[in-house]
């Protein structure tokens, strides 16, 4: 369990899926008293067709109130498990926990004349797969919390990150995953200019770090794990690299070393831009966004011809890179921790192999222009957009999207949510809706080749 | 002499909760509980379960040892508070010495009240609050033939099942005109007592002991008609009385209980009181009431618990809603909320006499549920307290509600307060 106490995990439900068909219920029923009879379900799905469809469910509260109006001690919260118990030797069918619990969690079951409630199946719920519309999952992110929680932090406190960053978040959550025997390259960025390789003689991360330039990262670090092969001792050679590093620059000796297959975990924190040195624009800076090169206003352009951001999109690096048909290729975002760490696992195990490869976009409080406080925001919206896609591939399964989005929020509500894109024209913004649409059909389109 | 932050008295329902209020958001000022009974904490209201043997005596505790040290309390037991000195922050213990405190809650609850009757200090009797009452009736019960039970409140009508079941003649004699007067009506009390007769029992409702006097097999108690019984086992279950001599010659304004504001305070600023002892506001009314029930004593306990702590999230106490829950002879029966009738108000009742079915449903005049009870018809009693506590109106759903409760509530919690 984690040093701040353990996280659990959860049913969630999506009301907006529910149709009300009622197969949970019969799933439950079914699983925890041998009949199909919804009644005596302990899940209730409520309303109506007109009304919309809700939940009654135990949700193994904190500080659970059935608990504390149990005269008997026949119910507990589980730390462990994070789920009330119930005890049937203790309990003496008093009723109370009813009369406790103000969400209907815990009932009386005519069928035994004892109360029932949520046991969440000892973490297999049965209602989750019975639900056709995927309207009930089960997340484990609280995994995460727990385990990771645990692990050595493998770089100093106090890094000189501006406040709020995504991009420290990111690399904390890296180091601590591939853990100690890891030798770290970081080209100039974000990623060493905020401390990780040192001042002064002193170095801010626990492993070996060093500090290649922009341009040679993906080569130093093929050579570095080479020899480290020739001794014959594990490690995993892991870049961390700014956008900028990766696509501009460092793309030739990135490109040479995934042709070449090394076995090497490469991962680019897509902050889209020179975020470091002044925010200067990148090749991943998408269209349309201020950066100090690509500036807003009347007589900012080339030529003193006003300026309205930048004028081409993005490139799709990540694209490019299922091109070198690599060990692995992925996209990830903070936002969504479960998929990002499911990815950093089989990107570890592919370095192994040969050469891994993974996109984490990372919103830039300073540079987008975002209260500090709305990283993770921005991080879902841009995929709740599709602005952003999570999909990951490998030679074998070809590509296929790990957390598709089905009914996308319009462009806009991405936009709107920082300062970079505040100028934009509604020309622009159809643009980049547009490029959405069009980059959703591509993804599509190999998604779907791959599957063939 | 022994100095404390945090003293809290009693260590049951109020008490424990507001030893985890107090820990949430102080976890470090020290904290000590006193209770006089010598065992870990148990509820008053598993006792019945002891008294059948159900429960087993060991198996019934609501906190151990390891809990306490946990949390960094100190708890003592077997020791009571004899007397609270408000002018200079000190309880004095039975055994004489004191302990300093900052603060004090007290969460004394009740002690079942004896009535004054002729001859009943001449004779053997049981009364069941604490384990060790529990205990010696579970040990009698197994030897009664002819057992009598004084008063037809819910801890005298636990008993009386147990005893039936045991195999003893049981009488259950009760002053008012109906047994569990005040939680359920005439027509739920009369399923109740039909269950009780049909399983042997006899019930005297209407009835006063005005006298008693040993006899050859234990007592003989005479009723105001005349007629007599005699009893090989006698169970004075009469009521209760809230726990606060140790407040005599205090300034802690006490009426009927320990009068407290809706934050738990009393009249004396650092002096809390929670549970059965305390006398809170009502829900119904501004006036304060007795409401000597489990939920009640948590809610109050936590909220006194926060307070002391002084937790920026403590919410103020909304009154008291008197709340029941009663299994008997495998049946249930089910109470939420006033069982008066608000002026212009309405009753829908609805029994089916074939499965014993029966409920009651109280509205105000503003179609605001105020009361709801079921014999045999399962509800949701806490989305009921909640519908109650919101005044929710239910002029839109009302037909449907009485119908199906349970479903009608839940949508309702699904959509308002989830
Ligand atoms: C048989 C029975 C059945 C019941 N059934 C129900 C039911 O079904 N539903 C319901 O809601 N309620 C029921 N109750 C009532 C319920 O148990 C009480 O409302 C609840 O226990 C009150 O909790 P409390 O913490 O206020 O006080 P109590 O539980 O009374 O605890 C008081 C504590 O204070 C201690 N104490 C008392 N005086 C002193 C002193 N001078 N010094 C130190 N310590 C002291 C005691 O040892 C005890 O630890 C039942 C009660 C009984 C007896
Ligand atoms: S019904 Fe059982 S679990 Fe619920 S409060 Fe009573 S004893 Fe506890």
């Amino acid at each position: 369990m984690g040093t701040f106490g353990g996280a659990y995990n959860t049913i969630a439900f999506d009301a907006n899926k529910c149709d009300g068909c009622g197969d949970c219920m019969t799933a439950c029923a079914t699983a925890k008293v041998g009949v199909g009879d919804t009644a005596r379900s302990r899940i209730q799905i409520v309303g109506s067709a007109d009304d919309g469809f809700e939940l009654a469910l135990c949700r193994q509260c904190a500080d659970p109130k059935c608990v504390t109006v149990c005269p008997a001690a026949a119910l507990t919260k589980n730390s462990a498990s994070g789920v009330i118990d119930w005890n049937g030797d203790k309990c003496v069918d008093c009723l109370l926990c009813t009369v406790g619990c103000a969400y209907a969690g815990i009932a009386l079951d005519a069928g035994t004349g004892h109360v029932a409630k949520c046991d969440t199946c000892d973490g297999a719920p049965a209602c989750v797969p019975a639900c056709p519309h995927d309207a009930l999952t089960y997340i484990t992110t609280s995994r995460i919390y727990n385990e990771v929680g645990d692990w050595e932090d493998l770089f100093a406190p106090g890094l000189a990150g501006c406040q709020g960053c995504n991009t420290e978040l990111l690399m904390r959550h890296t180091l601590r995953r591939t853990g100690p025997e890891t030798v770290l390259a970081t080209p100039p960025g974000c990623v060493p200019g905020m401390g990780s390789v040192g001042f002064n003689g002193t170095t801010g991360t626990k492993v070996p770090v060093f500090h290649p330039l922009l341009t040679n990262t993906a080569a130093m670090l093929a050579g570095v794990k080479r020899q480290y092969k020739r001794v014959g001792r594990e490690v995993l050679a892991l870049a961390i690299a700014g956008d900028g590093g990766a696509s501009d620059v460092g793309f030739q000796s990135l490109s040479g070393a995934a042709e070449r297959n090394e076995q090497i975990l490469f991962m680019v924190v897509d902050n889209e831009g020179y975020m470091n040195t002044g925010m200067q624009r990148s090749s991943c800076t998408p269209y349309g966004a201020w950066t100090s090169t690509t500036p807003v206003g009347q007589g900012t352009g080339s030529g003193g011809m006003p300026s309205q951001g930048k004028t081409q999109d993005a490139k799709n690096l990540p694209l490019i890179m299922v091109n070198h048909r690599c060990e692995y290729v992925a996209t990830a975002s903070t936002a969504y921790m479960e998929d990002l760490y499911d990815k950093l696992d089989k990107a570890i195990a592919a370095s192994k192999r040969g050469f891994a490869y993974l996109h984490v976009y990372s919103p830039c409080t300073t540079g987008w222009r975002f209260p500090t406080d709305q990283n993770m925001e921005v991080a879902r919206k841009a995929v709740e957009t599709n602005f952003v896609m999570l999909w990951e591939y490998n030679p074998a399964d070809g590509l296929h999207f790990t957390r598709p989005v089905d009914d996308p929020l319009p462009v806009t509500e991405y936009l709107k949510a920082m300062g970079r894109f505040r100028h934009l024209s509604e020309d622009q913004i159809s643009h980049i809706q547009g490029k959405v649409v069009e980059n959703l059909a591509f993804v599509k389109q190999m998604a779907h080749v791959a599957k063939a | 002499m022994e100095q404390t932050k945090y003293l809290v008295v009693g260590s049951s329902h109020a008490a424990l909760e507001a030893v985890t209020a107090i820990r949430m958001h102080d976890p470090e000022g020290s904290l000590t509980l006193l209770t006089r009974d010598p065992h870990l904490p148990y509820s008053p209201t598993v006792l019945p379960y002891v008294v059948s043997g159900r429960s087993a005596p060991d198996g019934i505790f609501l906190r151990d040892e390891k809990f306490f040290a946990t949390l960094g309390v100190q708890l003592k037991r077997g020791t009571a508070l004899k007397a609270l000195h408000v002018e200079r922050n000190a309880a004095e213990l039975a055994d004489g010495s004191e302990i300093a405190y900052e603060k004090v809650l007290l969460a004394t609850g009740a002690s079942p009240a004896i009535p004054p009757i002729p001859g009943l200090d001449q004779v053997a009797y049981h009364v069941l609050r604490t384990l060790d009452d529990a205990t010696k009736l579970n040990a009698a019960i197994k030897n009664s033939k002819r057992a009598v039970v004084m008063g037809a409140g819910l801890v005298g009508m636990h008993a009386a099942e147990n005893l039936v079941k045991a195999g003893a003649k049981v009488t259950i004699v009760e002053m008012a005109k109906q047994l569990t007067d005040g939680y359920f009506d005439a027509t739920a009390a009369g399923l109740i007592a039909k269950a009780f007769t049909d399983n042997g029992a006899t019930i005297l409702t209407g009835s006063r002991v005005v006298k008693l006097a040993s006899s050859a097999i234990g007592a003989l108690l005479t009723l105001e008609n005349g007629t007599t019984l005699e009893a090989d086992l006698l169970l004075v279950a009469t009521g209760v009385k809230p726990n606060m001599e140790y407040l005599a010659g205090s300034q802690v304004e006490h009426d009927r209980g320990i009068l407290v504001s809706d934050t738990m305070q009393t009249s004396v600023a650092n002096v809390w009181s929670a549970g059965d002892c305390a006398q809170a506001k009502g829900f119904y009314t501004d006036a304060k009431i007795m409401n000597a029930i489990l939920p009640d004593a948590t809610e109050q306990g936590r909220i006194a618990g926060m307070a002391m702590a002084e937790d920026p999230g403590l919410k103020k106490y909304p009154g008291g809603v008197p709340l029941n829950t009663y299994h008997f002879f495998g049946r249930h029966a089910i109470s939420v909320g006033s069982s008066k009738v608000p002026e212009g108000g309405e009753v829908v009742t609805r029994f089916d006499e074939a499965s014993g079915r029966y409920l009651k449903a109280i509205f105000s005049a503003d179609n605001r549920l105020t009361g709801i009870y079921g014999v045999n018809e399962f509800f949701d009693g806490g989305v009921m307290c909640q519908l109650i506590l919101r005044r929710i109106d239910l002029s839109p759903v009302k037909g449907r509600f009485l119908a199906e409760p349970m479903k009608v509530g839940r949508e309702i919690m699904s959509k308002t307060w989830r």
